[in-house]
């Protein structure tokens, strides 16, 4: 019987093909319509999210809490209660937290190479976790490596802009020796290009050594050294000592409890976590905050000596933004959407009256009430359903079109033909409903004998 | 043996918007015999229509008994009724009611999409109906539309039409008076042959006393009683 109906349907819709198609108009624009819209939305805010993962989205910032001293205040980052341990140990036991590297703060420098001298815009130091934080890969060459880092090696990573003014066109940075502050330094990689961020600055005028080299070699008694603390319960001998950094392979446990060392401290000026997921971050922040809450000592109910920043409020105001221009959009669609199914229901209306003697003669050979109901919503639904087809493709075919010819991403979204196909379906059962009810409800008599 | 219809005292009243009854059939009784070929004759207005409807189980009466085949049927459902129009009845129109743009085969096929607990595969029901129309003299017109076929011809596929679903019966509502002469003949001796030759019972509604000659009997209608019978001659 359900397949006698859909052929009946098609013959009756298949009789006037040319006022099916233009029935079918309003539904196959409306799909187009939400499909070209959800698939532009996605891309757009796919690219969205890309470019701010990009500029660190993932990124937490852990600082000293600042400090006061006899009631005023240094400013943020003061103090100096961050060690390079805290680092080790937030890899090591935040699952949340994907990877973390110490910061020193650098100062000035000025770079020369040849003839040329540049002064970097940016002098960033780190582990070698630092390209993987960052997000950051590789031009030429690669990151300086942890032994690097552990033997405070002259060893930097430059961003392109350094590149441009310290070389000539075409000459080859990475190998080449450069100097910042009159120590000579080797390149080891160049960043790949990443334009500027969000305060316009450019990402580019970069030059990454390792925190160690940075601590030592650049800004001995920089950043961390001038601060001098009231709160910091380490000694003043341990924080400045050059015997501090590790220069040699380290000890294991034997050969630690051999030698009666005091336990040794590698202060930064900070710590740059990357959480695994955007999603994440809040866990990850919570973790953190307890590790380093144990790890510090700090009693419950005490005020943590550590602050943590992140960019979670940047990436939800601007996933926000776009989320909110394609529901605008998709509302759009939607009442095209509508309009067509007004369109569907008019026809059907139409179509009623005017078979009002076919009706009155399938009541006649024995049809239900309930026949002439079913036939009548197969008709819409199929109208509606094939006008959804038509569209899905025609809005694909669009946004097709719109990604190869004005380059704007563009992504295939599946919930956005189901949601179509399921719209186009309720709106045939919705807005075909009331004529096949009114066609049910004819007097065969009547119907029969309709003029 | 019972007979095939049988009215008591059926009456039909109509209530009009405002509270008016028009009462058209008052009290009509008669009998229609198995095999029989009856011509239900009356002048517009005398209420045959409307006897017609509800012999046909198109229309139910509103008050009196309405026996087919020995059952009581005067009280049924809209369904029930329905139900009964696809297994037993027949109906030809005057003005033929074919389906527009649709073959006459297709014509002839229609009334088995209602025809409910009957399973018949398609290829017996479609011989069936060319078998049908071959019958009735329409071969080589199957996949005509109504469009392309003459008056005589498109009633041939609409008597084709009610007599697919074999039924006990057939009703023709002033089959001729869509039609000239000469066809009219066609179509009454079409009819007289159904009649003899398969046996079909047949009620003719018609208001011209030229139907009745062929017809084995002449019920008249009179302002919605039963006028005295007269055997045709």
């Amino acid at each position: 019987m359900i397949p006698q109906v859909i052929q009946t349907a098609f013959i009756a819709l298949g009789r006037n093909v040319t006022r099916t198609l233009l029935t079918m108009l309003g539904i196959i624009i409306g799909i187009a319509a939400v499909i070209t819209m959800m698939e532009i939305g996605n891309g757009a805010s796919r690219q969205i999210s890309a470019s701010i993962s990009n500029m660190g989205s993932n990124m937490l910032l852990i600082f000293p809490r600042a400090l006061s001293t006899a009631g005023v205040s240094v400013g943020s980052g003061t103090g100096i209660t961050l060690t390079s341990s805290d680092c080790d140990a937030i890899v090591r036991e935040c699952p949340s937290v994907r990877a973390a590297t110490p910061v020193v703060r650098g100062t000035s420098v000025q770079a020369i190479h040849g003839s040329f001298n540049w002064s970097p815009g940016r002098v960033d130091s780190g582990s070698e976790a630092y390209f993987d934080v960052n997000e950051w890969s590789f031009e030429d060459g690669e990151g300086f490596s942890a032994r690097d880092v552990s033997a405070a090696e002259t060893v930097c990573v430059v961003g392109e802009t350094i590149v441009e003014n310290l070389f000539e066109k075409g000459e080859s940075a990475v190998g080449a020796r450069i100097r910042l502050n009159n120590v000579p330094f080797t390149i080891v990689g160049v960043l790949s290009p990443k334009g500027a961020n969000l305060m316009g600055m450019d990402q580019n005028d970069l030059i990454v050594v390792p925190w160690t080299t940075m601590r030592n070699r650049l800004s001995r008694g920089g950043g961390l050294a001038k601060t001098s603390s009231g709160t910091s319960s380490y000694k003043r001998g341990d924080l400045y000592s050059l015997s501090s950094v590790s220069l040699y392979p380290e000890r294991d446990t034997t050969q630690t409890s051999n030698y009666l060392m005091p336990i040794r401290f590698y202060n930064v000026n900070s710590i740059m976590c990357s959480a695994v997921s955007p999603e994440r971050i809040s866990t990850a922040i919570e973790e953190i905050t307890d590790l380093l809450r144990a790890r510090h000592r700090i009693q419950e109910g005490g005020e943590s000596d550590f602050e943590i920043r992140d960019m979670s409020e940047l990436l939800s105001i601007l996933t926000s933004t776009s989320t909110l221009m394609t529901s605008l959009l998709l509302i759009v669609a939607l009442i095209s959407l509508i309009v067509g199914g007004v369109g569907i229901m008019n026809i059907m209306l139409v179509s009623v009256t005017e078979r009002t003697r076919e009706i009155g003669l399938r009541m006649a050979v024995g049809a239900r009430g309930r026949d002439i109901l079913t036939q009548f919503l197969v008709e819409s639904l199929l109208l509606c359903l094939v006008g959804g087809f038509i569209g899905v493709a025609f809005g694909r075919g669009v946004s097709m079109l719109i990604s190869h010819v004005k380059h704007w991403p563009v992504s295939p979204s599946w919930e956005a033909i189901l949601l179509s196909v399921a719209v186009s379906a309720a709106i045939g059962i919705g807005f075909g409903f009331y004529p096949a009810w009114r066609a049910s409800r004819l007097n065969p008599i009547d119907a029969l004998h309709y003029e | 043996m019972p007979a095939l219809l049988e009215l008591e005292d059926l009456v039909k009243t109509y209530h009009l918007s405002g509270g008016i009854d028009v009462p058209v059939l008052k009290g009509v009784s008669l009998r229609v015999e198995k095999g029989d070929l009856v011509a239900l004759m009356g002048a517009s207005g005398s209420g045959k229509s409307t006897l017609m409807n509800i012999l046909g189980f198109l229309d139910t009466p509103t008050s009196g008994t309405y026996r087919f085949d020995g059952r009581d049927v005067s009280r049924l459902s809209e369904d029930e009724r329905a139900d009964v129009r696809a297994a037993r009845i027949g109906f030809v129109f005057q003005s033929f009611n074919l389906l527009a743009r649709t073959s006459a085969l297709q014509n002839v096929l229609m009334p088995l999409e209602y025809h409910r607990g009957v399973r018949r595969r398609r290829s017996e029901e479609r011989d069936r109906a060319v078998r049908l129309l071959e019958m009735l003299g329409l071969e080589g017109r199957l996949d005509h539309t109504p469009a392309q076929l003459s008056g005589g011809q498109q009633q041939r596929v609409a008597i084709a039409r009610s007599l697919i679903n074999q039924p006990d019966i057939l009703f023709a509502d002033e089959p001729t008076g869509n039609l000239d002469s000469v066809t009219t003949v066609e179509i009454l001796r079409m009819f007289q042959r159904l009649n003899t030759e398969q046996g079909i019972t047949i009620v003719l509604v018609t208001h011209d006393a030229e139907v009745c000659d062929y017809a084995k009997r002449t019920i008249h209608i009179r302002d919605g009683l039963v006028a005295p019978d007269m055997p045709s001659s």
